[in-house]
């Protein structure tokens, strides 16, 4: 599908969705704004209840925004009713009818458009091929397994040609084998159609695995929006580093700051340099959050001392968590080599050493 | 000394005895309580019958069955179809029809409405729906009379109101019998429409309002095909008590718009002709029979696509 670079599919500006009234009432989002753009595989990350779920069905339009406008194309839908949205849903449970053949469910979108039957017959069949399900045509939903289900609803989807794909975490009913050939597949349809993909879910994997952008999301807001690298490498916040991966949160002094790059005093007295957000002012007290596998735990020298309180082997790698002098603990994750053992023992004094930039300054 | 293979039938031959008794009270009850009056009546519609009501016994006979459909000429002894009793038989099917058809309109928004509050208030108004049942039904018809009776509740209101200057005949008409029995019959339609309801996916709605199905046909592609088990319950439900209704035709029908409940007492009452009455009464289960077939058959067809 030719089309600009960069151009915005759908922009959400300014949306809120309160839900009750009175005392009891919630906002699910609360003045959200992202613009999602063409041909574009962005995911809404974050934990149950965070709002995630309810920007998808504003944007699919089974409610309405309380306040601000969702645009298509530059085109506002808000008022729409969901019949009239070139947007369609796959859905968590794949809401699949059960009365319908598989093909049947596949050709409901394009008959609903009034499309004629040759046509509606020949785009079944190659939705039927894309997802590879040409035997299963005639079908019940019912008769098939959980995974095919999934590929139908899909296919169902993806038949009327949407302009937006909305995934509300089609996977988590799948099994680890079937969810991980599923994201795989996921991605070759979004390539091979070229159709803009919204997907919903609360697993980081997944988020990371399969999406151009991320928008992590708590509380109702969306707190930073970026690639996979930029969410992981430069969290914003200390929910975003928490939220994705492990982290390690210290306090620190922070203060020059050159080319994105500060330098930061450790309680423990060492300095490190770590990278900032842009426009960040030095700062007496903040928080650096330093991911366990750019550190190695040495036994002489380091930025921070402490002892070993605990070592875990867990096959790839060992983690070792450390008690530090300053106060807190540390985790370190060292790779295993085979013709070594990590070799630390509990009890036994440590230093830490923290990689050059691996820390990231956060926002508070 | 008894042999083990003798050992093993007596067991068995105490085990068939100790089965029979056990459902015997059950077997005594269908017995006495189902099959037999079923065979009194066959035995009865099948005999002639007696001056002063009953029958002869031991005179068999097969005019109440003849009577069914046929009557003899007074004068010429040519044979004719009852036209009576065929007209009976007509309002009967056809008020019940309608009565169905009416029920099913009126109870399938009610069903909807109440399967889509949310779970707390769904019971409120389910146990709303089933408070007319507290009421005797004879009770009820007569107070469905002072609504729509000549100086009633509806036509002193339009006069008032200057809608009509004289008060329209709705006693004793066809449409005062439908009225009630769409009243009293109501609640039967809504609550398997709900039961069914109740269990609808409305993700599934959702996914067709996603799909470009407007509301429309949402409701008859996607919630009729689904919820269809209950219309069929619901169906069966009203028209079988209307096909045999006795108290709403006798009380707002009177004499003149009668249904077979009332042709039935008729005969056993001032017709003195059980015969008959006994074989209409047969002809009507076997009616109901019938109606019975198709809700089976249809119940299956739908089971099995839900699988």
């Amino acid at each position: 599908m030719p089309a600009a670079p960069g151009r915005n599919a759908i922009e959400v500006r300014s949306v809120s969705k309160l839900f009750g009234t009175g005392e009891a009432q919630v906002a699910a989002l609360d003045n959200v704004s992202v613009a999602i753009r063409e041909n574009e595989f962005f995911t809404l990350l974050g934990p149950s209840g965070c709002g995630k779920t309810t920007l998808l069905r504003l944007i699919a339009g089974f409610d309405y925004p309380t306040e601000g406008e969702i645009l298509l194309y530059g085109q506002d839908i808000a008022p729409l009713p969901p019949f009239k949205r070139p947007v369609n849903t796959v859905f968590q449970s794949y809401a699949l009818f059960p009365h319908m053949t598989v093909g049947q469910n596949i050709g409901f979108g394009l008959e609903m458009l009034g499309k004629p039957k040759a046509e509606v017959e020949a785009r079944v069949s190659a939705m039927l091929k894309l997802v590879r399900m040409e035997a299963l045509k005639d079908r019940r939903t019912s008769q098939i397994s959980g995974g095919q289900q999934q590929r139908v609803a899909l296919a169902r989807a993806l038949a009327p040609q949407p302009k937006v794909l909305l995934l509300d975490e089609p996977l988590s009913a799948l099994d680890y084998k079937l969810r991980k050939e599923m994201q795989i597949e996921l991605k070759r349809l979004q390539n091979e159609t070229g159709i803009t993909f919204i997907f919903v879910t609360h697993d980081q994997e997944e988020a990371l695995t399969m999406s151009d952008r991320i928008a992590v999301m708590s509380s109702g807001r969306i707190l930073q929006v970026g690639s996979p690298w930029d969410i992981y490498d430069r969290p914003a916040e200390r929910f975003v580093a928490d939220f994705i991966g492990d982290s390690n949160f210290l306090p620190a002094a922070v203060g020059a700051i050159e080319n994105g790059i500060a330098r930061v005093k450790l309680l423990s007295g060492a300095e490190i340099s770590a990278t900032v957000a842009e426009g960040y002012q030095p700062k007496a007290e903040a928080t650096v959050a330093i991911r366990p596998e750019h550190t190695t735990a040495v036994r002489t020298g380091g930025q921070l001392p402490g002892s070993v309180e605990n070592v875990v082997y867990l096959g790839t790698d060992t983690h070792i968590h450390i008690k530090l002098d300053s106060g807190g603990n540390f985790t370190v994750r060292q790779q295993n080599m085979r013709s070594q053992s990590c070799g630390f023992e509990v009890g036994e004094r440590v230093g830490i050493q923290i990689a050059a930039n691996a820390a990231q300054v956060l926002k508070d | 000394m008894t042999s083990a293979a003798e050992i093993v039938t007596q067991v068995e031959r105490d085990d068939v005895r100790a089965r029979w008794l056990l459902s015997a009270p059950a077997l005594l009850i269908i017995f006495f309580a189902a099959i037999g009056p079923l065979f009194v009546m066959l035995a009865y519609s099948v005999m002639v019958k007696g001056d002063y009501g009953d029958v002869r016994f031991g005179e068999l006979s097969l005019d109440g069955w003849f009577s069914v459909l046929f009557q003899r000429d007074i004068f010429d002894d040519t044979i004719g179809l009852a036209d009576a009793h065929l007209s009976i038989f007509w309002r009967s099917v056809k008020l019940s029809l309608i009565t169905t058809l009416v029920t099913l309109a009126l109870g399938f928004p009610t069903a909807y409405f109440i399967a889509t509050r949310p779970p707390h208030t769904r019971e409120v108004w389910v146990f709303l729906v089933t408070i007319p049942f507290w009421t005797n039904l004879l009770i009820r018809t007569f107070a469905m009379q002072e609504v729509i009776r000549n100086e009633g509740i509806l036509n002193t209101l339009m006069i008032r109101l200057g809608v009509i200057d004289q008060p329209i005949q709705l006693m004793y008409t066809d449409a005062a019998i439908l009225f009630g029995m769409v009243y009293v019959y109501l609640p039967l339609m809504v609550l398997p429409l709900y039961a069914s309801m109740e269990k609808l996916d409305f993700r599934l709605v959702e996914a067709g309002y996603d799909l470009y199905a407007t509301r429309l046909r949402v409701l008859w592609r996607i919630i009729i095909p689904l919820v269809r088990p209950g219309i069929v319950a619901g169906s069966i439900l009203v028209f079988i008590p209307s096909l045999g209704a006795y108290v709403i035709p006798r009380v707002l029908g009177g004499g003149k718009s009668m249904m077979l409940g009332n042709l039935i007492e008729l005969q056993f009452g001032a017709g003195r002709n059980w015969p008959l009455g006994a074989a209409i009464s047969i002809t009507l289960m076997a009616m109901v029979m019938l109606a019975l077939l198709v809700y089976v058959r249809n119940a299956a067809r739908s089971g099995a696509q839900h699988g």
